[in-house]
């Protein structure tokens, strides 16, 4: 079995701050991180790879740094890590993206799974995983709680959207994004750690090494364009109300919340 | 000296693990004296309880600077489960490696390794403390192996510990030259643990008597040669002091990590207290007092790791260093937390508390400078 886990490095959020002038993200300075989704899906990847023995291969697409994140996923268990990589596909949208990964994921014929993170805490947009399904005609489930592997070639899907789930029962292969809330990952160890950098390779794969239309990737692939980013401003300054008593102050925000049609 | 990316990787598993698993749990740890059992399970589970120990034996096959960093790290936010690890590690594990039969490492390391066992030793008696040449506990030749009789003091793990080292007297005539080491497993006939000592700091820690009323231990149990034990017990605290030396600038960076947090929220005039050149200075001297002390444990995990001939030496000078930092570093951290850093609502009086043993057990300051003089002066 062959599990394909896809993975996005992202600047962990948890510690951006927002430019009170330009009101652009400082990323200077910032850590990135394995996207917290995508190292659930990974967790997924890695459990089937305890109870089914299946081959856990990582694919992310960036900037050579982005290599750290595949030694990570070495670090936790991955069995092959590939990194797309090439001035090709910079600047590309969710479909540009969804595009590269798809010829990619061609290339890793024959495989049973694809689980990548529902969306990523950078762009939020929860379209790649979606769209990498849609351009290799695939089914897919989003939204993916647990999983369980049947030997039939099936999987038995759990699909958690707001206050109910479904289980599902779909045919290999197929793509899946995961909860990140619903997976605890597995720690890396310290035997992995040096098994990442000491015997195991990055594989680099630049554009002409997938099989794509080469139009669809990058800045030129993209149908979408970030126009400007900017953060959530204070729209009021708000009332203050000293002196008062909690159950006068509780009347007086919700005779303000009436007031707003908010309740 | 630029960092591997694979050390940097490394710092950030022990990051995310300390943060997770270690640090909630410290004040618990301290003031219910919990020996924190899940917690050596998981560092089973990550390849720490076997650090330094090669592969084939259910090691990660890591270096001796990487484990001082173990140490070190989980020591900054609990004393307790650092000094677990490292009395586990350094002075059960790495003789059994060092000194152990083909047949010992593998019975043994496998499950010391994966954190299923726990690992102890056993040197101190009542009247054979920094003395220890002075042992009582007689180990007598029997035609299948030996017979054990004596007791042990303040042995740490000993509660909770499945494999014990254990240094014996084999012939009082011959005094010191006949102390041997054995492997002795909790629950051989006639092996009792006495009950844990209610100590200051390190509370977590179980440290408790043994007694041995006529133990019998087959001819398997010996540890390297009849006669070889107080050589094996000096050299393995020669490196048990890198890991108690790392666990001491952990507590000293622990402690400066709570106070930068402290004095920047703290309030007084008008003022952070960070704001106030006093403050400054302290911190910047006690910060730089411990980057010394570390490069110092940096310096004697490498001479361990090169199996360098002045390990004794270096291993002494981090110990001494190390200790007496992280008793100034604690104490004067909590001057700064003021009336706030005496309750235990902070963590910086447990710190306090933890750091005075650094200069007690593995070799106390004096006899950390007996061996320098001794090496020095020759």
């Amino acid at each position: 079995m062959r599990v394909i886990c896809c993975l996005k490095q992202v600047p962990d959020t948890t510690e951006i701050k927002i430019d009170p002038v330009k009101g652009t993200l400082i990323r200077e300075g910032v850590p990135s991180i394995m996207n917290p989704d995508d190292k659930a899906g990974l967790e997924v990847a890695l459990q089937l790879k305890d109870k089914y023995g299946a081959e856990v291969v990582v694919l992310s697409m960036g900037p050579m740094q982005a290599t750290e994140i595949i030694r990570e996923a070495f670090a936790m268990g991955a069995d092959r890590g590939i990194l797309l990589s090439d001035f090709k596909f910079a600047g590309a949208d969710t479909l540009a993206t969804s595009s590269a990964l798809a010829g990619a994921i061609r290339k890793l014929e024959p495989y049973d799974i694809i689980i990548m993170g529902r969306q990523a805490i950078d762009g939020d947009t929860a379209q790649v995983g979606p769209e990498t399904a849609e351009l290799l005609d695939l089914p897919q489930v989003s939204y993916v709680k647990s999983l369980e592997y049947k030997e039939d070639g099936t999987c038995l899907v759990t699909r958690k959207v707001e206050d109910r789930s479904y289980v599902l029962r779909v045919k290999t292969p197929v793509v899946l994004t995961v909860l990140g809330e619903e997976v605890e990952p597995r720690y890396m160890s310290v035997a992995g750690i040096l098994k990442a950098f000491r015997e195991m390779e990055v594989e680099i794969w630049s554009a002409d090494k997938i099989d794509v239309d080469v139009t669809t990737l990058g800045l030129k692939g993209s149908p979408t364009q970030v126009k400007q980013s900017f953060g959530k401003q204070l729209k009021a300054a708000g009332h203050t109300y000293d002196n008062v008593s909690a159950a006068e102050g509780a009347k007086l925000i919700l005779e303000a919340l009436i007031d707003k049609n908010l309740l | 000296m630029e960092k591997t990316a694979e050390f940097k990787l490394y710092e950030k598993l022990l990051d995310e693990f300390v943060e997770t698993e270690v640090k909630p749990r410290a004040a618990e740890v301290d003031e219910l004296e919990i020996f924190p059992v899940d917690t050596v399970k998981k560092m089973g589970e990550i390849g720490l309880m076997g650090i330094c120990v090669p592969k084939e034996y259910g090691g990660a096959g890591a270096s001796v600077p990487m484990y001082a960093h173990a140490v070190r790290k989980i020591s900054s936010a609990c004393a307790s489960t650092g000094v677990i690890l490292s009395a586990h590690f350094s002075l059960c594990v790495t003789p059994i490696l060092e000194y152990g039969t083909p047949e010992q490492k593998a019975k043994y390391l496998p499950k010391l390794c994966s954190g299923e066992h726990v690992g102890a030793f056993g040197l101190t008696e009542p009247n054979a403390g920094t003395d220890a040449s002075g042992q009582q506990t007689l180990a007598t030749e029997v035609e299948d192996g030996w017979i054990f009789n004596g007791s042990k003091i303040f042995i740490t793990n000993a509660g909770y510990a499945d494999v014990f080292i254990i240094f014996a007297m084999t012939d009082r005539n011959i005094g010191v030259k006949s102390i041997t080491a054995f492997i002795l497993e909790r629950g051989t006939p006639g092996f009792t643990v006495g009950k844990p000592e209610n100590k200051m700091g390190i509370r977590g820690s179980s440290t408790c008597e043994l007694i041995f009323d006529n133990v019998h231990l087959g001819k398997e149990a010996l540890l390297g040669k009849v006669g070889q034990g107080f050589s094996i017990a000096m050299k393995t605290l020669d490196g048990g002091r890198v890991g108690i030396a790392a666990q001491a600038v952990g507590i000293a960076e622990g402690a400066i990590n709570e106070t930068i947090k402290y004095v920047k929220e703290r309030k007084q005039f008008n003022r952070p207290i960070a704001a106030f050149q006093n403050t400054q200075f302290v911190l910047a001297s006690l910060y730089a007092k411990t980057q010394a002390a570390a490069l110092l444990v940096e310096q004697a995990a490498e001479a361990k790791e090169q199996k360098l001939k002045d390990l004794s030496l270096k291993a002494a000078m981090a110990k001494l260093v190390g200790a007496e930092v992280a008793m100034e570093v604690t104490t004067k951290c909590l001057q700064l937390f003021g009336g706030y850093g005496y309750t235990r609502d902070y963590p910086i009086e447990r710190m306090m508390r933890d750091a005075k043993i650094t200069e007690i057990y593995e070799g106390t300051s004096e006899v950390q400078r007996m061996v320098i003089a001794g090496a020095i002066l020759r």
